[in-house]
Parts: C-alpha cells; sequence; structure tokens
C-alpha cells in the first residue's frame, strides 16, 4: 500500500495548490511551482485538480512501487525511460528510476488516489522554511516509505481507452515547457519601476539573466548586470506577491516563487504576468531568461491562452478515461 | 462604524493577480491603524474574488482571482471600488475589533544576549531596560518576512537603538528583539540583526493550531515579565 524511496532525487517534495487565505499572518501559499503540469498530472491518474504530487528538481529519485499503482509524470522530461505526459500502471515490484531533467526542471508524480497524508492548514502541500505539511514537513529521503490512501483507485486504469497492446499511447501536450531558450517572460511595471534610471530599466529589459545556483522554491536569483538605483532613498516594507522581482542592494534581482515572503523592504522593479510565473519556474540553475514589458490587458490574454490550453488537455483526457 | 477622510494615495497592481492599495510612503502610526480597521472591513465583506487581504505598514494588498465574475473582468477597478465602499461605509471601532495579546517574557541574561549592550547604548540598566521595554503598549503593523513574524510599533524611545552592525548567526525562535523603534518576536530560529532582550516561551507560528499565529495584523500587545523557572514551566 505504499511506495519505497530508494533515492530521494535533489528535492522531492509533496506539493498540491497551495493554502490560501494566511498571506496577512506571513504565510504564503506555496503549493506546485508549475501548478499547470500538477492539475495535469493528477488528471492523468484521475484524481481531483488539487491532490498531492511529487514535485521532483532537476534530479530525479528513484520509487519502488510495493502494489499495482496508477502513475502520471508531467512538466519537465526527466532521463530514465519514463512514459511522460500519460497514464501508466506501475506493476507490484516494480522501480521507477528518474534520471536527470532532459527538458524543463520540474516534473509532478502523480498517483491514484493520492498519498496518505493529512493536510495541515487546508493544504498537502510541503512548506519547507516552516517544516510542516507534506510528507513530515521535508523533502523526501533515502528509506522514506509514503502511504497511498486509496490503493484501489490503480482500477482506474481498467477505464482508459488503450491500443491493442494494452497500453495508452496517447499523451497529454506539455503546456510550460521552453522551446528554446532564453525564455521570455512578460513582466509588469513594478511600484518601483521609476526609481530606476533610464540606464537601468534598460539592463532589466535588454539582459539575458541566468537563474543564478542559489535559486530555489522562494525565489530565484538572476545573474547579470548590476541594477542600480536613480535615488537611493529607503523604501517601506511592502506586500509582495508571486512573480515580484524585487532588487537589493547588490543590484541583483530576485524573482520570487512560491514559498516567497509575503512582504519585503527591497525595491520591486517588475511584476511577473501570472500566466508566464509557472515557465520560469520550468529553468534550472544556468538557464537563461529575458522580460518583456506587458500591460493587465495582454497579462489577462496569457493568462486566458494558457487556461484555455489546460482545459483542452483536460477534455482530452477525460475523452481517454471514456467520460 | 467610524468615518474617515482617508483616501488611497495610488492603487498599484503587484502583477495580475493582486494589487497594493497605498496610504502613506512612509511610516505613520495614524495611517497604519486605519489601515488595520480597513483591511478587516474588507475582510468582513468576503468577497468571493479576494483570496487575501494582507495590510502592511502603509497600505493593504488585496490578492485575487482576477477571472472570478465578480472581478467583472477589471480587477483592479473592483479592488478600488472595493476599498472606496468600505470607507464610505464607514470602518469598525478599533475597540470592536482588535484583539489585545499577552506575552510573557523573561528577560533574565541566558535569554537576552543583547540587553547589556542595550542598555549600555541607552544609558539605562538592564532592569531599567526590561522594565520599559514590559511596561510598552504596543500594536502590530505588519506581518511579514516569515509566518507569524510581527512588526510591533510603540516602543520606548530610550530604547530606539539601532541594527546591531553583525546580525547574529542564528536567534532561537521566542527571541525578542528590537531595532529602531519597533519590537519582533521571531518565529523560528533565524539569524537576525535585532538586539536579542529576552525570550517567550509561548509558540508564535504552530502551524499545528487552529489559529496558527500568535498574533494578528492590527493586535494590540503587551508584554509581561517572568522569571527563569516560570518560562521553564510555561514551555513545558
Amino acid at each position: 500500500m505504499s511506495i519505497r524511496v530508494l533515492r530521494p532525487g535533489l528535492l522531492t517534495t509533496l506539493q498540491d495548490h497551495g493554502r490560501h487565505g494566511l498571506q496577512h499572518v506571513g504565510l504564503c501559499p506555496g503549493g506546485a511551482m508549475d501548478p499547470m503540469a500538477l492539475s495535469l498530472a493528477n488528471a492523468l491518474v484521475g484524481n481531483p485538480r488539487d491532490e498531492a504530487a511529487l514535485e521532483i528538481t532537476v534530479i530525479g529519485p528513484e520509487l519502488a512501487f510495493e502494489e499495482d499503482t496508477l502513475v502520471a509524470v508531467c512538466g519537465a522530461e526527466f532521463q530514465g525511460g519514463f512514459p511522460h505526459n500519460r497514464p501508466v500502471l506501475a506493476p507490484a515490484g516494480s522501480r521507477f528510476n528518474v534520471g536527470r531533467a532532459a527538458r524543463g526542471a520540474r516534473a509532478y508524480v502523480a498517483v491514484a488516489g493520492g498519498f496518505a497524508v493529512d493536510p495541515v492548514l487546508g493544504s498537502r502541500s510541503t512548506y519547507l522554511p516552516g517544516a510542516f505539511g507534506g510528507f513530515q514537513g521535508r523533502a523526501l529521503r533515502h528509506g522514506d516509505v509514503l502511504p497511498l490512501r486509496d490503493p484501489a483507485a490503480a482500477g482506474r486504469f481498467a477505464q482508459l481507452k488503450k491500443t491493442r497492446d494494452g497500453t495508452v499511447k496517447w499523451s497529454a501536450p506539455p503546456l510550460t515547457l521552453p522551446d528554446r531558450e532564453p525564455v521570455l517572460i512578460h513582466v509588469l511595471e513594478g511600484q518601483h519601476y521609476g526609481s530606476f534610471d533610464g540606464n537601468a530599466q534598460r539592463m532589466f529589459l535588454d539582459t539575458v539573466w541566468r537563474i543564478a545556483p542559489d535559486s530555489n522554491r522562494m525565489g530565484f536569483r538572476l545573474a547579470g548586470p548590476a541594477l542600480v538605483r536613480a535615488k537611493d532613498d529607503e523604501i517601506l516594507s511592502g506586500p509582495t506577491a508571486l512573480g515580484t522581482v524585487q532588487v537589493p542592494a547588490n543590484g541583483a534581482p530576485i524573482a520570487l516563487m512560491a514559498d516567497h515572503q509575503t512582504t519585503g523592504g527591497y525595491p520591486r522593479i517588475a511584476e511577473i504576468a501570472s500566466a508566464d510565473v509557472a515557465r520560469l519556474a520550468q529553468l534550472a540553475p544556468g538557464g537563461t531568461v529575458h522580460f518583456a514589458r506587458c500591460d493587465l490587458g495582454i497579462a489577462a490574454e496569457l493568462r486566458h491562452h494558457m487556461s484555455e490550453r489546460l482545459e483542452a488537455a483536460l477534455r482530452g483526457i477525460a475523452w481517454n478515461y471514456g467520460q | 462604524m467610524a468615518r474617515t477622510n482617508l483616501r488611497p494615495t495610488a492603487i498599484i497592481p503587484l502583477g495580475d493577480c493582486a494589487a497594493y492599495i497605498e496610504f502613506s510612503e512612509k511610516l505613520d502610526l495614524e495611517v497604519n491603524a486605519v489601515v488595520q480597521r480597513l483591511a478587516l472591513a474588507v475582510h468582513g465583506r468576503a468577497a468571493p474574488w479576494i483570496r487575501d487581504v494582507v495590510p502592511a505598514l502603509g497600505g493593504l494588498a488585496l490578492h485575487f482571482d482576477p477571472d472570478h465574475p465578480g472581478a467583472f473582468g477589471d480587477a483592479l477597478h473592483a479592488a478600488a471600488n472595493l476599498i472606496a465602499d468600505c470607507l464610505k461605509e464607514g470602518l469598525p471601532e478599533a475597540d470592536d475589533v482588535l484583539r489585545t495579546v499577552e506575552v510573557p517574557v523573561c528577560y533574565e541574561a541566558q535569554y537576552a544576549p543583547d540587553i547589556e549592550e542595550v542598555a549600555k547604548k541607552a544609558g539605562l540598566s538592564v532592569e531599567e531596560v526590561a522594565r520599559r521595554h514590559a511596561a510598552g503598549e504596543y500594536r502590530v503593523l505588519m506581518i511579514g518576512f516569515a509566518p507569524g513574524h510581527a512588526y510591533m510599533g510603540g516602543l520606548d524611545a530610550k530604547l530606539a537603538v539601532p541594527r546591531r552592525a553583525t546580525p547574529r548567526a542564528r536567534v532561537p525562535a521566542g527571541s525578542v528583539a528590537i531595532a529602531n523603534e519597533q519590537t519582533v518576536v521571531y518565529p523560528y530560529a533565524i539569524s537576525g540583526g535585532w538586539s536579542v532582550i529576552g525570550r517567550t516561551p509561548l509558540k508564535v507560528f504552530d502551524a499545528a493550531r487552529q489559529e496558527p499565529s500568535l498574533f494578528a495584523p492590527g493586535d494590540r500587545v503587551r508584554f509581561r515579565a517572568i522569571s527563569g523557572e516560570e518560562f521553564l514551566k510555561l514551555a513545558q
């Protein structure tokens, strides 16, 4: 009734769509860095969209299945020969050895019926800075045994439309993987954009930024030229959001990601369009990105386009389940 | 319900899923007090498209679902209207909506690595630093930096020492620290540049509690000096 962790990978945590309504006490929603891929992974194994799945990062884990388990992996493509973006019946006793990410940085391993961990403050997401949620409030380790909530859910595999050899050949489309680098990310002007001089504003938009090695689920640090403000006045600490790009005194921007702080005292040069945050999350350290300005109208178009593609993919999956 | 003449000075998109309603670019305790009551008024309306209401030092953030029908296709406009409606209707009285939280603090040397230095800088005895800190009436101006990490205003002006030049590598959870004109209680063991003058045995943030955070924005806070013995008893 469980999955055994033979090798944990670089950073493997349970994540769902996060805990909402607690930012006023300093707790960010957290959750999956690529919520689109999480939704698809869940749909592929017949789960509700908000079920928790394993978020695997850059180097994947090795997992052993005790029972027949219906599994799907969505998001980044990892080496290891495991089929991506489709439901797979992993037989009892089988192993799933995930290598390095070949394209993208994060993928979601969903199992039919979900993992048997209790929600904390309304979510099964792991919040690493506070050491709560998910599996014991931490990343997976060698030897962990992950209990499954409903092993019988593997039976859903029988409902799926299959080819004559009994496998599923169809796969869901990747929605957030970069086709080429640098990845183009749309940004809105931040509150303090105007406090940077024209040269710094131009540099922010003209530079191909590299994701620095000390990037994590809290924020991506961007390596490139230092951005200097025209005036160096103190800024009153204020609220931040997912995708806020702030610039500390050293001039190196930080893009706030899923586990970000809810307030900050650094100048905010830009805000990433919400539809593009998951695409940024698919970059590993060393990956490159450049920014293009947009307005609220374009941000809304990007959001609607992403949501249409997700809904279309979900309809395709439902059809394969004969619904 | 009390009327206020305060109006937002700016409404700034925090991306396409949030807006910052700014009332002041500088810290003004009176403005902050109105922001706290406004945040509760907005919260009270329970607008289904609003996900989070986050009061901060000089304004508040509304986090929202921009595609919810309640936002009428223009969330920034809807946010401005929501704020204007709350201000027009009048805000709840502070006494009716804001809580008072009492926090036991042990100011003894083993929990107060920086109290002697603060005393020296302030020209006071160690006992007087503790007495003045515990005598203060504080208000939570903003929670941020970490879950439950409350920035509280109302520190005795005599105790307003600048931040330490070298931050302490690791400050234990529950540490009570001061800097400038504010005081904080660290929810987790973190590295910090504030001067640590005591420690509370209470858990500042506990995800297992129904109300995980000891503090809420706008709370009035009082500190009560306790002995080392009482600290150990309460910590159990």
